[in-house]
């Protein structure tokens, strides 16, 4: 239940500190590092939550512009990267950009709390 | 707390973020910030745009007086309804911005020598370039003059200010997908930036001479000038001129006469050579088509004008379709996103369309300068102060650089010890270039706009002065006509071919052709007007129009010829011929190669080549094998003319032009240079030079034919490139026939821009096309929608509507409303 509530609140803070867009990309890891502070669990399970919260939201915000444009934008930007034109790859990558940041962080606010 | 495992996992996350907020070199480019690229909510997934995206709205904003209606129809074209034309171009300003502001301000950045500053050191000689050209220098001037016109200054001022609202109205993730691909942010427009533009289509139209004079100098000085006379000759037998040859010319009101003994320091062989090599320079085939039919020979029995232009072919396209309806004016056409108004176009009462003149507007001068510091020149017998402009470039990651371009009274010193001279020898060359003195802008087109009879359009082509340009002209009333305006040089014979002496004002311009002299022709009792940048007038002008060179022949004489044929014509037929793929040169060329190969002595694999060129039918059409032969067979024939006879050359310089070689062998068999001077016991005729140009051609058409790529449309491979040269940016492989001599002058990376037929009946029937797409991002479906269309010589009806027939009319997608507010 723990797990399940860090990763929410890590997707959630993440998005509504994401909608300041003149903050940085990278404000998330304050959010993931004060949620990992406050929810005790052990430090793998912290990454995990931290890393699957950013994960799954940039994927799914990622979805949410890609589908609408039918994959016209993916697919030139997995050229340029060079993914060989293929939107997944470009999706998965930046999931797991996100969620490695977000995870990291998530460990570095688990590993701050007192013992 | 744990103090190790915290250390470290902090440690990891701020490298991380460290890593993935620089930009991480990749080969020989860099990548963008990933982590801002990628991310969601900031990069570039913003940029995508929904396939059923609306653009209708509600725009409030400060600066406008009154409401302004925009209908966007079907294909993105904006359709804007104002009270006042300061409303209407301060909306313009506003959408060009929406859909083109990345293209808008990248284009502003070439012509102000300011790539370096977003893309790094790679640009900074092309920065240099323009910066030692004069660009902004020239717009300065430009700026400084339009600012006594207020009608003008107020133009390009609203227009900037729409640019800026919506630059202001922008959040961070909305700006445009290579502002974050290049890491860069928009900053604001101002009207300099209007004029530096203007200024790039001046250099990219007129531009040439600034490496032509310098490699005619050199080739001058290695063949000696009477060889180089034969070479590079003046006159053209084929020509087939603008004004129809027999027209009769006034007196010229001023006689250039060349200085006392030209021979020695101009035409001299040791005189005045260059071994500068510019970065870049216009594409050699940057010109047009424009004509126009009087009701005598349509259906309608009104006329009809047509006009593409040619020019390098590029994704944000340079064009922008737009209508501009207020009180004073209803204008439609095609617009460049950073100028206001329209710059191809028509109204309810007239249409206009232009093509390159080609003339020769730019010539250096050799200065004498006292010492290195560069801050006296002798001139005229006496030593003259020069102005010491300083111009810095910043280099992005990298120190900023100064330039010191000293500026005399002829112009700015383009090359001295500061660039590209030999270092042992340097050479003070000053340019004088029409575009560098101070010119009317926009005020032509804006007349244009709203110019309702032949005598509007008159006196509104009378002030333009560069770019030079075919001005053709149509009306409702019937008239027809083309003038070739500019503030042409009068020269006297081979004036600015070569560098010149710059120590007295002896090879000085000697005044400018009255505009009233420029050549020009209303209502010809032969039906039609026409240009294709071919020489405006036959021998008998009274000036002197420049290196031949610069006037390619043939286009001119395929619209010519089909024009004086047709009769009846309707819109259609003028479509069919702007996309003719019929090679007159090939026409004239192949049989004097057939004439010169003997069969007999041909291979298999020879002959097969051979009688595929005989068989074809001079159609450069997508299949056709014979124009891959007849192209290979030629350029390898002035491979084995011309390489023995330049193969000593030190400094750049030309071979001479496919039409000098051409006309040379229909009329001499006996062509010196057909004999290769590396053969001394032998003398090749041109029997040899073509069966060797035969057996090398079947060589490379060999290979070619092992790709499965022989078909024409294979070879000369269409490309409509993004400005960044980024290719997933891009369109390749378009299908599209066509060649540089054909009225479809469509090449590898340059052709038609715009395509557009007006037919001038009551309700104004008008059709276009361009290779690109009314939206400049590269996530929408409108970025590039046109381009299939423009390669199958299809074409869109061009709606011009009033505003309550817009607000009803079907094809009218979108409203957006603006107010002041």
């Amino acid at each position: 239940m723990k797990f399940i509530t860090a990763l929410f609140l890590t997707a959630f803070l993440a998005f509504a500190i994401g909608l300041f867009t003149s903050l940085p990309w990278w404000t998330f890891v304050f959010t993931s590092f004060l949620v990992a502070m406050g929810v005790h669990q052990k430090a793998g399970l912290a990454f995990l939550s931290g890393f699957f919260g950013l994960f799954i939201l940039w994927v799914v915000l990622a979805l949410l512009k890609d589908l609408p444009n039918e994959h016209l934008l993916s697919m030139k930007v997995a050229r340029i990267l060079p993914l060989g034109g293929s939107y997944w790859a470009l999706i998965l990558i930046t999931g797991l950009i996100g969620g490695l940041v977000s995870g990291l962080a998530a460990t570095a606010g688990c590993t701050a709390r007192k013992k | 707390m744990r103090i190790i495992p915290f250390l470290i996992s902090t440690v990891a996350t701020v490298g991380l973020v460290y890593l993935l907020n620089t930009p991480l070199p990749v080969g020989n480019t860099k990548t963008p910030r990933l982590g801002y690229f990628l991310s969601p909510q900031q990069g570039f997934w913003q940029n995508a745009e929904a396939s059923n995206a609306s653009f209708s709205g509600d725009v409030k904003l400060e600066g406008l007086k009154g409401k302004v209606d925009v209908f966007v129809d079907e294909r993105l074209v904006p359709h804007i309804y104002a009270q006042t034309d300061l409303d209407a171009y301060y909306v313009q300003g506003y959408i060009h911005a929406k859909f083109r502001l990345w293209q808008m301000e990248f284009q502003t950045y070439v012509a102000a020598g300011r790539l370096s500053e977003i893309t790094g050191p790679d640009k900074l000689p092309i920065d240099l370039f323009f910066r030692r050209l004069g660009m902004v220098y020239g717009a300065e001037q430009t700026m400084q003059r339009m600012e006594k016109d207020h009608e003008m200054q107020a133009t390009v001022d609203a227009y900037a200010e729409g640019v800026n609202a919506y630059i202001k109205s922008l959040k961070p993730e909305q700006i445009p997908f290579e502002y974050k691909l290049m890491d860069y942010k928009p900053e604001a427009w101002t009207p300099l930036k209007t004029y530096l533009f203007l200024m790039y289509m001046s250099y990219d139209l007129t531009g040439s001479g600034a490496k032509q004079d310098l490699k005619m100098s050199n080739a001058k000085n290695y063949l000696g000038y009477e060889d180089f006379n034969q070479l590079f000759p003046n006159v053209q037998d084929s020509l087939d001129p603008i004004i129809p040859k027999g027209t009769a010319f006034a007196k010229p009101s001023i006689i250039p006469v060349a200085p006392k003994g030209i021979d020695s320091p101009y035409l001299n062989k040791a005189a005045n050579s260059s071994s500068a090599e510019s970065p870049l320079t216009p594409n050699r085939n940057n010109g047009s088509n424009n004509w126009a039919v009087s009701g005598s020979k349509t259906v309608s029995g009104r006329p009809i004008l047509c006009n593409d232009p040619h020019l390098g072919l590029n994704l944000p396209s340079l064009w922008y379709e737009i209508q501009i309806n207020t009180p004073t004016h209803n204008t439609y056409g095609a617009s460049f996103p950073g100028s206001p108004s329209v710059i191809i176009g028509f109204n309810d009462s007239i249409a206009w369309g232009v093509t390159n003149a080609g003339r020769d507007v730019l010539d250096y001068y050799e200065m004498k300068f006292k010492d290195t510091t560069m801050q006296e020149y002798w001139y005229n017998g006496e030593w003259k102060k020069a102005d010491l402009r300083m111009e810095t470039i910043k280099v992005k990651g990298k120190p900023d650089v100064t330039e010191f371009i000293a500026i005399t009274e002829i112009g700015p010193v383009m090359y001295d010890h500061h660039y590209k001279s030999d270092s042992a020898n340097p050479k003070n060359l000053a340019v004088r270039w029409t575009a560098n003195k101070a010119g009317t802008g926009l005020k032509t087109f804006y007349k244009l706009n709203r110019a309702k009879n032949i005598d509007d359009y008159k006196a509104a082509i009378a002030d333009w002065s560069c770019p030079g340009q075919n001005f053709a002209f149509a009306s409702k009333s019937g008239h027809i006509a083309i003038k070739q305006q500019g503030s042409f040089v009068a020269r006297w014979n081979r004036q600015g071919d070569f560098i010149m002496p710059g120590i007295d004002s002896a090879y000085q311009w000697q005044g400018m052709i009255p505009e009233s002299e420029n050549p020009m022709i209303v209502d010809p009792k032969r039906g039609w007007i026409s240009s294709a940048n071919q020489k405006a007038t036959d021998s008998t002008y009274p000036y002197y129009l420049g290196i031949a060179r610069n006037f390619p022949l043939y286009r001119g004489i395929m619209i010519n010829k089909r024009l004086a044929a047709m009769n009846d014509i309707t819109p259609i037929d003028m479509q069919y011929l702007q996309n003719e793929n019929y090679d007159v040169f090939a026409e004239m060329a192949r049989p004097v190669l057939l004439k010169n190969i003997d069969d007999s002595k041909l291979t298999t694999n020879e002959k097969k080549y051979v009688d595929i060129l005989r068989d074809w039918n001079f159609r450069n059409e997508i299949t056709a094998e014979g124009a891959t032969v007849f192209n290979a067979v030629w350029d390898s024939l002035e491979q084995v003319v011309w390489k023995d006879d330049f193969q000593n050359a030190k400094s750049p310089m030309p071979w001479p032009d496919a039409s000098t070689l051409l006309e040379s062998l229909l009329k001499d068999n006996n062509y010196r240079y057909a004999d290769n001077k590396n053969t001394p016991n032998k003398v090749e005729t041109m029997q040899d030079d073509v069966m060797e140009a035969v057996r090398r051609a079947s060589v490379y058409l060999g290979e070619l034919e092992k790709d499965r790529k022989l078909n024409w449309g294979s070879v000369k491979d269409t490309k409509v490139t993004h400005l960044s040269q980024v290719p997933a940016l891009s369109r390749l492989h378009i299908p599209i026939g066509g060649g540089r001599n054909c009225v479809n002058a469509t090449t590898s990376a340059h052709g038609p821009s715009w395509r557009m037929i007006v037919h001038m009946t009551d309700e104004t029937e008008a059709y276009g096309v361009y290779p690109g797409g009314q939206s400049g991002n590269p996530g929408s479906k409108f970025y590039d929608n046109f381009i299939d269309s423009w390669a199958a010589g299809k074409y869109y009806k061009l709606l011009i509507l009033s505003k309550e027939n817009a607000a009803k009319n079907e094809k009218m997608k979108w409203h957006i409303s603006f107010t002041n507010g």
